[in-house]
């Protein structure tokens, strides 16, 4: 399998030397600030997470009912004519852009709108945590190969490569449906087959391979470089290169480039896993589910996967090309032709 | 004779790899599923000797190394079978397989297609406005999943103006204008994700390749345009497209038609994987994985031996 949004992010960024005193972080910064491109779908992503985060406020104060409330029997007034909001024949009403059934309404009469921001905090929440699970394995997997090589680093390097056999997808589905059975037991607690930690962490596990090898190159040569001989000769411990010397020179560089790039893969992932019923699981919605619902009506009521469908769609490109201008502003050297 | 060395060591070390995708594919659906297998086979009325009987039917009583090896005995001799509806997981697959490779591999020839095309072009008009359209079509690509590219091309093109027709497979040996109608669609869907990067990765090693001394050289010698593009250009420029394309067919053939199929309700393999999920029907969703797998690692050995084929300094640098 080839990681192709990881090929958007050049594998090998190095940090800039400079003579003057302001640290990699700062120029980064410095340069994001100039990328107005990048800025603006970064200000996209972040009113895409403000926004799912007020679900309860527009629940409560503009469309008055829950995501999960049925209106399946009821009629409303739309533009002065009573309208059923699911017709005789099954069909839910389309989008209204009033306070009421802004974006329509499903099957079951539920509001598309306020499903839409609650299943966007699933999807969302999904994303980071999924994020956070790749990324700490990454890091370990990939550090420890790096630093210590020789055999650990064959032993660990072939293990990633098993993940790497599958195509993601296909391994999330598997890891999913098997989880989905009974849960996980984690010793101290037990998750339920529908809790939505299950495909975070399914999501998480697929993509470690994907952000451990460019780590563990990053590591090989960082280990070579100046101050981790001068760490060294000033007689540090391995623990203590690892923790002073080359964790914060991975934060400075290549990190917040893969952990936005892995949010918008993580989302992308989980509708397609919540798409095939591997994912998300009921009563519980998010972006993929909600599309999973409306796939049997598209013909005739195509918002209903529209909606969540371009919803989606905003959150992945506007994560994915803001990580693009990090990538820019940490490897300024790295221009794509 | 290196290559023959070569291609021998590559396909034994891929050997290892598949012996250890069949062992993690069975834990994932033997070891790590807690509860009972049993209990769920059994139904909700069960009794304790109906349980103890599908334990001892199925083996699940058996250590997991036993469990294993008549696993693997099951889908090495074909007589593996569903849980819910007994029927072979192979035949299931046999009869899905020419709709699962029809929607694979002409996806993977349009996005090759597209992919070249709009690279070159981008090389050849290079500057602002060309980097901008690529890159926008390969970010759309990488954020877009195919099945929600599906729908849309489904409500633009099927329901809103009826230029395609509805969704459903076509044998190709049964009509073959009506397979290629029924296919584009799906085609498109697929090939989004990869139109964008490989026009990218062709436009900046097309770039590069034209500023080699060879090329240089076989302008000033009064080539056409044209000669050298499709002679020096292309040539070194379509290696590592070749290789990643190899690899992402794989991918897509094993990944991405269990959401394409299920959307054009194309009945391949994928929508089979996609019922035996819903159903939480174990076989036939760990012969679809192992195979997918299988597929995966088998592809990878042949691009590395195709590329050493291609390029002696692998060979030198690895066998």
């Amino acid at each position: 399998m080839v990681d192709h949004a990881a090929s958007v992010v050049s594998s090998s960024i190095e940090e800039e030397t400079t003579g003057s005193g302001d640290s990699p972080l700062r120029l980064a910064l410095h340069r994001l600030r100039h990328n107005k491109i990048a800025l603006f779908f970064g200000v996209i992503f972040l009113l895409v997470v403000i926004v799912c985060l007020l679900a309860p406020v527009y629940a409560n104060d503009i469309a008055h009912t829950g995501p999960d409330a049925n209106h399946i029997s009821e009629v409303i007034n739309l533009n002065g004519k009573p309208t059923p909001v699911v017709s005789t024949i099954g069909l839910p009403i389309g989008p209204t852009y009033h306070s009421k059934f802004f974006f329509g309404a499903d099957q079951n009469g539920r509001d598309i709108a306020v499903r839409l921001l609650y299943g966007g905090r699933n999807s969302l929440a999904i994303g980071f945590m999924a994020t956070i699970v790749t990324m700490i394995g990454a890091l370990l997997f990939g550090v420890t190969a790096g630093f210590f090589r020789g055999w650990t680093d064959t032993i660990l390097s072939r293990l990633l490569d098993l993940i790497w056999a599958y195509p993601a997808l296909l391994l999330a589905a598997a890891l999913g449906v098997s989880l989905a059975v009974g849960g996980v037991n984690l010793g101290f607690a037990h998750l339920s087959g529908s809790s939505i930690f299950i495909p975070s962490m399914v999501i998480g596990v697929v993509y470690i391979p994907y952000v451990a090898r460019p780590i563990r190159g990053e590591v090989l040569t960082l280990r070579e470089r100046e101050f981790v001989d001068a760490a060294r000769i000033l007689g540090y411990n391995r623990a203590r290169i690892i923790f002073s010397e080359i964790l914060p020179n991975l934060s400075a560089s290549i990190l917040p480039v893969f952990f936005a790039l892995q949010v918008a893969q993580s989302i992308v992932l989980e509708a397609a896993l919540s798409f095939l019923g591997a994912g998300v699981q009921p009563p519980s919605a998010s972006w993929g589910t909600m599309l999973s619902d409306g796939s049997e009506l598209i013909s005739v009521s195509p918002h209903l996967v529209l909606v969540p469908g371009i919803m989606l769609i905003i959150a992945a490109l506007s994560v994915n090309v803001f990580g693009d201008g990090l990538r820019q502003a940490f490897d300024p050297r790295s221009s794509r032709h | 004779m290196y290559l023959l060395i070569f291609a021998l060591k590559r396909l034994a070390a891929a050997i290892v790899v598949l012996f250890a995708v069949s062992v993690l594919t069975f834990l994932i659906f033997f070891a790590i599923p807690n509860g009972n297998p049993a209990l769920r086979l059994a139904g909700r009325t069960a009794t304790p000797a109906d349980i103890h009987n599908v334990e001892v039917a199925y083996g699940f009583n058996k250590p997991i190394y036993v469990q294993y090896v008549r696993t693997m005995k099951q889908i090495f001799t074909g007589q593996i079978q569903s849980y819910t509806q007994h029927l072979s997981v192979f035949s299931q697959i046999k009869r899905g397989l020419p709709a699962t490779l029809s929607v694979a591999i002409g996806a993977a020839i349009v996005w090759m297609l597209i992919g070249i095309a709009l690279g070159v072009i981008g090389a050849l008009r290079a500057g602002k406005a060309t980097d901008v359209a690529v890159s926008t079509v390969s970010f759309l690509g990488i954020s877009s999943p195919s099945f929600v590219v599906g729908f849309i091309l489904l409500d633009l093109f099927v329901y809103k103006t009826h230029i395609f027709p509805q969704v459903g497979y076509v044998p190709i040996t049964k009509d073959p204008v009506s397979w290629f109608t029924h296919m584009i669609l799906p085609w498109f869907s697929m090939a989004f994700l990869y139109i964008g990067i490989y026009a990218q990765v062709l436009r900046s090693s097309v770039l590069d390749a034209m500023t080699t001394d060879a090329v240089r050289t076989a302008r000033a010698k009064g080539l056409s345009p044209t000669k050298v593009m499709i002679k020096h250009v292309l040539r070194v420029s379509l290696i590592p497209i070749v290789s990643l394309w190899g690899l992402d067919f794989a991918g897509a053939l094993a990944g991405t038609t269990l959401v394409i199929e299920v959307v054009f309700n194309l009945q391949g393999v994928g929508q089979y994987a996609y019922q035996a999920i819903g159903a939480l029907d174990v076989p036939p969703i760990l012969v679809i994985t192992i195979l997918g797998a299988f597929f995966v690692v088998l592809m990878n050995a042949i691009v590395d031996i195709l590329y050493a084929v291609l390029d002696p300094r692998i060979r030198a640098g690895k066998g």
